[in-house]
């Protein structure tokens, strides 16, 4: 997040404190944000992100001294481990995927916290003996009664794991202590699972203190658009119909399912990426400014602008989905998604989808944002380009100016993150000559070795209780609302026009564009 | 790549800059110019912390080594010799090394001023022998922030109550910089219900002028009597808060390991390592705005940090006293604390 956002939202929720902690002031910029005395139980804590994020986030976090004294890690899943082996494996998992250097010390720091719980999710006397783990924390680690549940599971049990918690008197902690629940997407897979989701979680735990993460949003090149658009005063004139042309957003990714067959089957691209990651790249790009940056200004700006979008008329001629076919992939031989291993091989599940969305408001009024995204691309990328149009007169001939495209201002999320502004430039020589060149702020080049991984900030700001970079329930829902109607014309129209393995996505896509007149920008 | 200029200019060393960029084809968008004002001693230890902090925040470093030579004749030409070096492995953004000999070591500002990035923040960072008076020091003028390191001088404790004396907006020291771990894990021990806090004491080094800021601080911002306690270190060891029900102590004995302990509440562990100069120079350059915090500090300090050191007593009556510990390596550049 910018600067000033941090500071602005430090200053505020210090400022609350102030009256009870002398040592901190507003003006005393130094002292980071740590989180109060806490714990962290993660379910399905033998899982890949569970091992290759969440693990190494708590390590980093800890390291970067930003964790409370005493603060403990549960893991809980079916295995036959003590709490040394628990130890032993999140110890390998940070040798290998944390960010920041191993020390001995604070390694210590943190195994001292951490605890296993074994059992299957509907063993009661395994959520007793959580329950009596967390108890224990509290008096031997000071944990004060705060916990965050981090359901690393598949959304399946969801329904049984909060149940339990509530149950087994989980869910409430003593005195005016937190309890907190922590869920990864899918969110659902269409508005009425997403309901039936939210409300069983809401049952257990009150809506400010379920935190969905979405790891986008944790990405320091993501919480810089809002630097870039309301901290700046270059850019936020321009940013409307007046001189917007349209909007690309962006995500491809160059590998194939691989083994999340039974995952991905039937829920295909679009519920995957569009309807969390590339909505919300939408809200934050076109979103106006909000009245401040705590959590509640954020959702209502974001929750207007995605009310504001409309869907086109004819969903036939402005949404394209595809299926990769097998191919050449940088080099490599690939199969086709249809002769994937655990692939029906009539399976109509699209692994690329391009949908144009129209932002119904006074800003965005006839600016298409076109959102794309799929599997075995040209190579993985995520951006955000927003095209300006045309100079709306030319002192320069046509044969000057033919190598000049629109003026755009990408923001690259990932990789190489950083922002590129393409702009026209009068070739050197004696001819005038224009062409289009480039101006890059190389945010990925310079930060990332210092940057904090997503998880990390996401993980610190639940433990803060900051629910600023996490969606709600109600963007969660009202964007499963804009997606369904394309879901249902899908599933009753044609199927996913199939593409090579290794291209930027099946012809009918750039055909979609020409329709309206433009082409997608190769990212 | 680097570029090897003898008797040179700013314009040459310049121009040697514009050619290694397009050499090496880095266009990395640089934030601020990082000045280093040093000797050929210190040279090395700075610009490998500064090199390692530039891949948080990518700079152009200019090392301004003074060469005032020691012959009549030496000390009467003058001649600049630089070493620019673009890319490769020294981190991101751009080095030059300039070596002022002769008179021309007096003149540092007019060389570093054609060197300075357009527009960008401006850094001085002295590892030793800062100048009496940053803020009114030449180069010193040019800057947004000016790091000096009380640590790294003869006296410490001498030379962080000087710098109290002529402090100005812009001024930071590395001896508070050392402090923010501890000052965050205190803090965050007081964002917990506590009963009110009554007194304080401060244990640590000798000459640990971060020990002295400590104690400022305290009383600053709890407004009780803060004593001063000598221990062996090394550097902090100790911060007590004293409350009707206990103290809320936050102790460190070895260096790496502390202990928060809190009156009804069990011991818990806190990893409070002793940082390395780098990981301080990158924290001194994520804020170039003057710290308040710090002005504060220093200002409560005007009078009586060299003062309390001088009669090597502690301020209040009571908490336990061990022999002074001399620790002239603390003076060392580039030394953790």
């Amino acid at each position: 997040m910018s600067d000033s956002a941090n500071t602005k939202r430090a200053t505020a929720a210090a400022e609350s404190r102030f009256a009870a902690n002398p040592l901190r002031n507003a003006q005393d910029r130094r002292l980071p944000r740590i989180a109060g005395p806490s714990g962290l139980v993660i379910f399905g804590v033998t899982g890949d992100l569970s091992r290759k994020k969440l693990m190494p986030a708590v390590y980093d976090l800890a390291n970067r001294g930003l964790l409370p004294p005493g603060f403990s890690l549960v893991g809980f899943a079916r295995r036959d481990w003590e709490h040394e082996d628990f130890a032993e494996v999140v110890h390998d998992s940070v040798k290998q995927y944390s960010r920041t250097p191993f020390r001995e010390e604070v390694w210590r720091q943190l195994a001292e916290g951490m605890r296993f719980v074994p059992g299957v999710f509907d063993d009661d006397n395994a959520f007793v003996t959580l329950r009596s783990t967390v108890e224990q924390l509290d008096k031997e680690r000071g944990t004060s009664g705060n916990f965050a549940f981090y359901l690393s599971v598949p959304p399946k049990f969801f329904p049984t794991v909060v149940r339990q918690l509530k149950k087994h008197g989980l869910s409430d902690g003593p005195g005016d202590s937190w309890r907190r629940a922590v869920i990864e997407k899918p969110f659902g897979h269409n508005l009425r699972t997403a309901q039936e989701l939210n409300q069983i979680v809401h049952e257990v735990f009150p809506p400010n203190e379920v935190f969905r993460i979405d790891h986008y949003l944790g990405k320091e090149t993501v919480q810089n658009i809002l630097a870039l658009r309301f901290a700046n005063t270059m850019f936020e004139p321009i940013w409307n119909r007046s001189y917007v042309d349209h909007v690309q957003i962006t995500m491809a990714e160059d590998i194939g399912i691989g083994g999340r067959a039974g995952y991905y089957d039937g829920i295909g691209s679009a519920r995957d990426v569009i309807q969390n990651h590339l909505l919300q790249l939408l809200a934050l790009t076109a979103m106006e400014e909000p009245s401040s940056f705590d959590a509640d200004a954020l959702v209502t700006e974001k929750l207007k602008v995605l009310n504001a979008v409309r869907l086109p008329d004819d969903l036939g001629r402005h949404t394209v989905r595809g299926q990769y076919a097998a191919g050449w992939q940088g080099g490599e031989r690939v199969v086709g998604y249809l002769e994937e291993e655990g692939i029906d091989p009539a399976s109509v599940t699209d692994t690329y989808a391009a949908i144009k969305l129209e932002v119904d408001n006074r800003r965005w009024a006839g600016v298409p944002f076109y959102l794309r995204t799929g599997k075995r691309l040209g190579r993985r990328v995520t951006e955000i380009a927003v095209v300006f149009q045309r100079a709306p007169y030319s002192p320069f001939d046509a044969t000057e100016t033919q190598e000049l495209g629109h003026n755009a201002l990408v923001i690259r999320v990932q990789p190489d993150e950083g922002i590129t502004v393409r702009f026209g430039s009068k070739v050197p020589g004696t001819q005038m000559e224009i062409r289009d060149v480039t101006m890059d702020f190389a945010y990925g080049e310079s930060f990332t070795e210092s940057s904090p991984e997503a998880y990390e900030r996401l993980l610190l700001d639940v433990l803060l209780g900051d629910a600023n970079l996490f969606p709600r329930h109600q963007e969660v829902e009202r964007s499963w609302e804009i997606l369904d109607p394309i879901e249902e014309y899908w599933a009753s129209h044609g199927k996913p026009a199939p593409y090579a393995s290794g291209t930027w996505g099946p012809t009918e896509a750039d055909e979609m564009l020409a329709r309206d007149g433009r082409s997608w920008r190769r990212p | 790549m680097n570029i090897d200029l003898t008797d040179t200019t700013s314009a040459r060393i310049n121009a040697a800059l514009v050619q290694g960029r397009r050499a090496v084809g880095a266009a990395v968008g640089m934030v601020l110019t990082l000045v280093i004002v040093t000797d050929e001693g210190n040279h090395y230890d700075a610009l490998k912390a500064a090199s390692e902090a530039s891949k948080e925040h990518p700079s152009r470093i200019l090392v301004v080594i003074r060469r005032p030579g020691r012959s009549p004749r030496q000390r009467a030409s003058a001649r600049l010799d630089a070493e620019v070096r673009v890319g490769g492995d020294i981190g991101n953004g751009e080095t030059v090394l300039l070596r002022l000999h002769g008179e021309l070591a007096e003149h540092a500002y007019s060389v570093v001023l054609p060197l300075l990035l357009p527009d960008a923040p401006v850094v001085v960072w002295w590892p030793a022998d800062a100048p009496a008076h940053p803020a009114r020091d030449l180069l010193g003028t040019l800057a947004q922030r000016r790091i000096t390191d009380a640590a790294a001088e003869e006296d410490p404790i001498s030379a962080l109550g000087s710098r109290a004396e002529v402090y100005e907006p812009g001024d930071t020291d590395l001896a508070w910089t050392r402090l923010t771990p501890w000052r965050s894990v205190l803090a965050s021990a007081l964002d917990q219900k506590h009963p009110e806090i009554t007194s304080a004491e401060v244990a640590g080094e000798e000459c640990n002028p971060s020990t002295e800021l400590m104690v400022q601080w305290l009383a600053e911002r709890l407004s009780v009597p803060v004593s001063r306690v000598r221990t062996e270190g090394p550097g902090l060891s100790a911060v007590r808060l004293g409350t009707a029900e206990g103290a809320i102590c936050l102790d460190r004995p070895d260096g790496a390991l502390a202990t928060l302990a809190v009156p009804g509440q069990p011991d818990r562990h806190v990893a409070l390592n002793r940082r390395s100069t780098a990981e301080l120079i990158a924290e001194e350059l994520r804020r170039l705005d003057p710290d308040e915090a710090y002005a504060v500090a220093m200002r409560r300090g005007r009078g009586r940090i060299g003062a309390e050191a001088a009669r090597a007593e502690p301020v209040a009556a009571g908490g336990r006293r061990s022999r002074p510990a001399p620790g002239p390596e603390e003076g060392a550049p580039g030394a953790p604390s």
